[in-house]
């Protein structure tokens, strides 16, 4: 290039400007080092990706392998089994889990929309509004022990005992962040136009939040809520002192009581893959396949949601 | 016969009415109501720091630093001290987050350069078939899936990586463990062998839970980067890398370094897949293969069976905890928001 423009402001020189170009320098060619290394490190940045996406198919055919064989319908209905005995299942936990996971979403989504409402109504400059978004990111980052170390202190000790209620108010802890933003995100996408003719027509906010903005976002929210509860329904942590574990079913004289402990399948897991009892460690596969497949299959439902968001 | 004035007046009796006294309620009502949700967020996170904060404080005035520097955790001697598990927290991280990191940023500029899209392309048009209405759309398709692979690894729970990790990881990478140890033990790195759960498969298994965030928050900011940049890089002759290397990932570096602190502020906290991969032994090893400890491990480990003393400090630990984690997670808050300040004049 250089050479070029040396040369052009004196054509009486050579009637051929190109002449002193180097064609072969401007090739792009393997042999040249800096396209070489352009491809080695375009390969170094495949193989990479690859490596990381090998944990993804290996966790799934393990699921499927150790835990696929032992998944009867058995499986569903039975009571963990102890020590040594053989047979028995997870259906306490599943019942737990999603026990918890309704009480959670119960606590969260009213507190979460209304929040999001109020933060994308808010004007730029609004303080509230900068708090509880600066608040919930940094949510998003709070270790989920800390949801049970909290739920502990401020329910467990308050009311005398481990409880579902206290298991669900840990994780409700952990699904606020991904409900409140994604709601924001979603009320905000609603076009400015259905908003202003709402306006226009004389409707006041209220009727303009609930006949256009929330319908128009619901699939946006419900997308953050998916999320949020295939996020809730895999901790284990919050749930460890708060919600704990039983072998028994979540009710008393046939009625579901949310206040004793309750089993949950991740909380099943953690337990069993420490035993040193082989039908133990396949019932923990059997429940991990069962709980990814559970999450797996709310975080589809929630993002297939959100492709149908009015953009 | 009626005049403009009397249409007027039935219309305004109708249909142009001021919203009915009802309606004004309800408006103020639902209003104030978002907005004490709104302060009701607030309000919860604070108390939630603020409770966790109260029920250490006990421990903290009877123990004081000591506790952060002791090495030893003994209920029956009631000596308790916290510095392996602080250690056993910042080196599983760091080792982990260099690993993500490494890999999360090559996932992102895989992703954001569209080396796959490329790749189906090429082989789409060997076959003459990329005009075709179904085929075509295949690049694009085989992108969005490839993304969503990686976040699916965020979506896996931690108790099940902590399972895999068990009974995959540690199998899998305890021969070449041991075989460092043998031939290079002097290398401080390989001091001890693997017997078991140790530090490296928790690190192994931590970065590949850290990553998802790396690559997702990591990709946003090199999409982000303004197309000028990269065409006057490519118009002046740069190759693919010389433009990556010297204008896209440094117009994007604070996004990247962004999530590379929020995914440091995830590893500090993550609890499950360490609590049942570190080992849980109270001990300071640079090793990789020696069991560690980490706090939030030696939460989840303790508290359930915890008599009330220990619970006490315990709570002095989840303070410690909390307090790195709320570090690291308001500077990467913090970084993310001037980034996207900063990057909103460029294009």
């Amino acid at each position: 290039m250089g050479t070029l423009d040396q040369r052009l402001p004196n054509p009486a020189d050579d009637m051929n400007p190109f002449a002193e170009v180097d064609f072969f320098d401007l090739e792009k060619s393997l042999r040249r080092p800096r396209t070489l290394v352009s491809v080695l490190l375009s390969g170094l940045v495949t193989t990479m990706t690859l490596f990381a996406l090998g944990p993804l198919f290996s966790v799934v055919w393990m699921l499927f392998w150790r835990g696929g064989h032992k998944l009867s319908a058995s499986v569903f209905t039975q009571l963990p089994p102890s020590a040594l005995e053989a047979g028995g299942g997870f259906g306490n936990a599943i019942l737990g889990t999603l026990v918890i996971i309704v009480l959670a979403t119960i606590i969260t989504v009213p507190a979460g929309v209304l929040s999001a409402v109020y933060l994308a109504k808010a004007k730029p400059e609004d303080r509230l509004a900068q708090a509880v978004r600066f608040a919930a990111k940094v949510l998003t980052g709070f270790p989920s022990i800390l949801a049970g170390v909290f739920a502990y202190g401020a329910v467990v000790l308050l009311t005398g005992g481990f409880s579902a209620i206290a298991g669900a108010v840990a994780v409700s802890i952990l699904m606020l962040p991904t409900i409140l933003l994604t709601a924001e995100d979603a009320i905000r996408m609603v076009p400015v136009k259905m908003v202003e003719a709402a306006i226009g027509m004389g409707a006041t906010q209220t009727q303009t939040a609930w006949m256009v903005l929330l319908p128009t976002a619901l699939p946006g929210i419900l997308t953050g809520v998916m999320l949020a509860i295939a996020r809730g329904a895999g901790e284990t942590a919050p749930l460890l002192f708060t919600s704990l574990f039983s072998n028994y079913w979540p009710t008393s004289n046939g009625h579901l009581n949310l206040m004793q402990p309750t089993a949950s399948l991740a909380v099943l897991i953690y337990n069993f893959a420490g035993m040193p009892f082989e039908n133990q460690v396949e019932l923990a596969w059997a429940a991990a396949l069962v709980l990814v497949l559970l999450v797996l299959i709310t975080n589809l439902a929630g993002q297939a949601l959100s492709s149908r968001q009015v953009r | 016969m009626s005049t403009t004035a009397d249409i007027l007046e039935t219309a305004e009796a109708t249909v142009c009415q001021p919203p009915s006294r009802w309606q004004v309620i309800a408006d103020k009502t639902f209003r104030s109501t978002c907005q004490t949700f709104a302060w009701l967020t607030v309000i919860g996170i604070v108390f939630i720091v603020v409770r966790i904060f109260m029920a250490g404080v006990p421990a903290m005035r009877e123990y004081g630093p000591g506790f952060l520097t002791g090495t030893t955790w003994d209920p029956n001697k009631d000596a308790y001290g916290i510095l392996p598990e602080i250690w056993g927290t910042l080196y599983s991280s760091i080792l982990s987050l260099m690993i993500g990191t490494a890999f999360g940023v090559a996932a992102a500029i895989f992703l954001s350069e569209g080396y796959l899209g490329e790749f189906v392309f090429g082989a789409l048009r060997m076959l003459n078939l990329h005009f075709h209405p179904f085929w075509s759309h295949l690049p694009q398709r085989m992108e969005d899936l490839l993304r969503n692979l990686i976040e699916l690894l965020a979506a896996i729970p931690s108790v099940v990586y902590g399972l895999w990790g068990i009974f995959v990881v540690v199998p899998a990478i305890r021969p070449v463990c041991n075989w460092l140890h043998l031939k290079m033990g002097w290398f401080p790195l390989f001091s001890t062998d693997l017997s078991g759960p140790g530090m490296l498969p928790a690190v192994l298994v931590l970065s590949i839970m850290i990553l998802p965030t790396i690559t997702a928050i990591s990709r946003d900011a090199l999409t982000s980067v303004p197309p000028k940049l990269r065409m006057a890089a490519y118009g002046l002759g740069a190759t693919r890398w010389e433009t990556i290397f010297a204008v896209i990932l440094p117009t994007a570096s604070r996004g990247v370094f962004g999530g590379v602190v929020l995914a440091f502020g995830r590893a500090l906290g993550e609890t499950m897949a360490l609590a049942m991969l570190v080992g849980n032994s109270n001990r300071i090893s640079v090793s990789l293969f020696s069991p560690a400890n980490t706090l939030a491990a030696l939460l989840a480990n303790t508290f359930p069976e915890a008599r009330p003393k220990e619970v006490a400090v315990l709570m002095y630990a989840a303070l410690v905890l909390l307090a790195i984690t709320l570090i690291v997670n308001i500077l990467g808050a913090v970084i993310l928001q001037q980034t996207s300040k900063s990057q909103q004049g460029a294009h």
